[in-house]
């Protein structure tokens, strides 16, 4: 029934404006999501993540672009991108007085599904999420995690070969965002495409084989999580001081040892540094000769985090700034 | 997916009729389960009734019984407040993701619109039959006969039904339920009592007569006196019928509208 295509989503230029033009939500962001795997859609809030979510399931018209999903149009074969779809949104959408199975079975019963398949369906979705328990009991008694769990569930009902997850993990304890993590990888072993939003770099460097970083609805860098690393150079400096001031003027000292941008917090400087070991010992000389002493020194692999720190100028949990404040340079990463 | 998924076999209609049953049933379990919304929603018709046939009553003279003059008007007034609750239904579905999640599923796009009116039209009925018997209670005798007090009752069903769309629109359009509470006030207060529902209008100054005469409350109101009562009502009863289907024609497009732009 569906055309088999490259690729499970391809988007083409999209564009979404608010307001009358007056604000740009998307300045024309494209994508190509491969099949059977995790395409992670990074991005502070305000990004334009949610939007772009938004329109590849339907939920949205885009202002100009276009877009397939599971080789259907999505704009002009829209019922068809919904029969290959789920979608589990920003808020856990579970209705709070049904329960758990009522939930699951009103979803699958507006997915058209027959009704004795449905009840079925809901029975073992349930289960492999650990709700079998909760299953009589009204939605509006579920913790958070469970919440997460039913929405995920009721996304699943109808075995879309594709599903979207818009920040699936915000506001979870982290015991819940490592259930959930699991779930989402043993839906990819099975096959299951996931686009996922999120602003924690940390779920994208685990779950997401390709990366998308947005920043005020532009595209600023793509690539996998290893690809996006390495173009930072291989090692992060970690500098602890004996006082704020000492950071400062010992990241005045060191700021010229890499071309990369520089962040002060605290007492704490962190450098990324393209020859590691060599660099290193250069700030420690240049430290030592200054006399500014240092209370601690570490070396770590860069993550998503220093990423996010050298694309935007930001760090990626603050909202965009509407200026930003300082070493902002965008790069252009193979894709 | 190596699961095979059945695939539906009905019609495009039969799924559509289908969408509505299932979201108009989870609305009504809803209403159930949250019994404190349900006996608000009687008491406070109960409370009008209790209200004006003996505190008020005695000093508004109908010449007639007054008590036959306020329960027509009564079901009225409650029927349309009852209307109120679309707005607040969906402006909650809005504010907690379940239209965006409805909006990504392939049903009927107008199910949730659909499915919440008649769930709502639903309760309306049940309200209308316990406000009958309190009415029966504190004395409302009709004559105009049980075919009469049915017509009457699906005039103000319809009528209060066609309103709900308008109230849609203003769920869809508010950014929370309590907003959307606040939104609806202003407008039912003044089209339900500066109307025939508690009074004649011939006790009113006259530059209020003139909109409380003509005004779509005040001829539901006069309608369904009239058909319950037995007694002469003009061309009320299809004037009424005109403002409802005048009102469906032009609120249900906008509140179709406000439901595909409800989302940003």
């Amino acid at each position: 029934m569906n055309p088999v295509t490259e690729f499970a989503i391809e988007a083409h230029d999209i564009v979404k404006t608010f307001n009358d033009g007056k604000f740009t939500a998307l300045g024309g962001v494209s994508l190509q999501v491969p099949r059977g795997e995790v395409f992670g859609l990074l991005g502070p809030n305000g990004s334009g993540k949610t939007t772009m979510v938004r329109i590849l399931s339907t939920i949205l018209a885009p202002t100009s672009g276009s877009a397939t999903v599971n080789g259907h149009d999505v704009f002009k074969e829209s019922d068809k991108v919904r029969k290959s779809i789920g979608f589990a949104g920003q808020f856990a959408a579970v209705d709070e007085n049904l329960t758990g199975f009522e939930n699951m079975r009103m979803v699958g019963l507006l997915n058209h599904l027959d009704k004795k398949f449905v009840e079925q369906r809901a029975h073992e979705l349930l289960a492999s999420f650990g709700l079998t328990d909760a299953a009589n009991r009204r939605a509006r008694t579920y913790s958070g995690g469970m919440r997460r769990r039913l929405d995920l569930a009721a996304a699943l009902v109808a075995s879309p070969p594709i599903l979207f997850l818009d920040e699936p993990t915000t506001g979870l304890d982290p015991q819940s965002r490592q259930e959930l993590w699991n779930i989402i990888e043993n839906l990819v072993e099975s096959g299951t495409t996931v686009l996922l939003t999120t602003q924690y770099l940390e779920e994208a460097d685990r779950l997401a084989k390709q990366l998308v970083v947005l920043d005020k609805g532009k595209i600023i860098a793509q690539g996998t999580s290893s690809e996006l690393k390495a173009q930072l150079g291989n090692t992060v400096l970690v500098l602890t001081f004996q006082s704020p001031t000492d950071a400062t003027k010992g990241a005045e000292i060191i700021k010229d040892i890499s071309s990369k941008t520089l962040n002060i917090e605290g007492t704490v400087v962190e450098m990324t540094i393209d020859k590691g070991p060599s660099s290193a010992a250069d700030a420690l000389r240049r430290l030592d000769a200054s006399g500014i002493e240092l209370s601690g020194l570490i070396m770590r692999e860069p993550s998503l985090d220093d990423v996010f720190l050298n694309l935007t100028g930001h760090k990626a949990e603050e909202v965009s700034p509407s200026a930003p404040t300082k070493g902002r340079r965008t790069r252009k990463v193979r894709s | 997916m190596t699961m095979t998924t059945p695939v539906s076999t009905r019609s495009a209609f039969r799924w559509a009729i289908s969408d509505v049953l299932v979201l108009a049933q989870r609305n009504l379990i809803a209403l159930l389960r949250t019994p404190v919304a349900l006996v608000f929603s009687i008491i406070q018709p109960i409370m009008f009734v209790v209200l004006f046939r003996y505190v008020f009553g005695g000093a508004i003279h109908t010449g007639t019984n007054y008590v036959n003059f306020l329960i027509p008007g009564i079901l009225v007034q409650t029927t349309i407040f009852g209307s109120v609750s679309t707005a607040i239904g969906l402006a909650e579905d809005l504010q907690k993701g379940l239209i965006e999640r409805f909006r990504a599923l392939p049903m009927a796009r107008m199910a949730v619109l659909a499915g919440r009116t008649i769930s709502d039209l639903s309760r309306n009925v049940l309200v209308l039959v316990v406000i009958t018997s309190v009415g029966f209670l504190v004395g409302f005798r009709p004559g105009g006969g049980i075919v009469a007090y049915i017509q009457a009752s699906l005039l103000m069903l319809s009528f209060a039904y066609a309103l709900s769309w308008g109230f849609a629109f203003i769920g869809l359009a508010a950014p929370t339920s309590e907003a959307a509470q606040a939104m609806t006030f202003p407008l039912i207060f003044p089209i339900t009592f500066a109307s025939a529902i508690f009074v004649p209008v011939q006790t009113m100054p006259t530059w209020l007569q003139g909109f409380a005469t003509n005004q779509p409350v005040s001829v539901t109101a006069e309608a369904v006196r009239g058909l319950m009562l037995g007694t002469p009502h003009g061309s009320t009863s299809y004037v009424s019928l005109l403002w409802a289907l005048g009102a469906v024609v032009i609120l249900g497009p906008l509140a179709v509208r406000k439901f595909r732009q409800a989302i940003k």
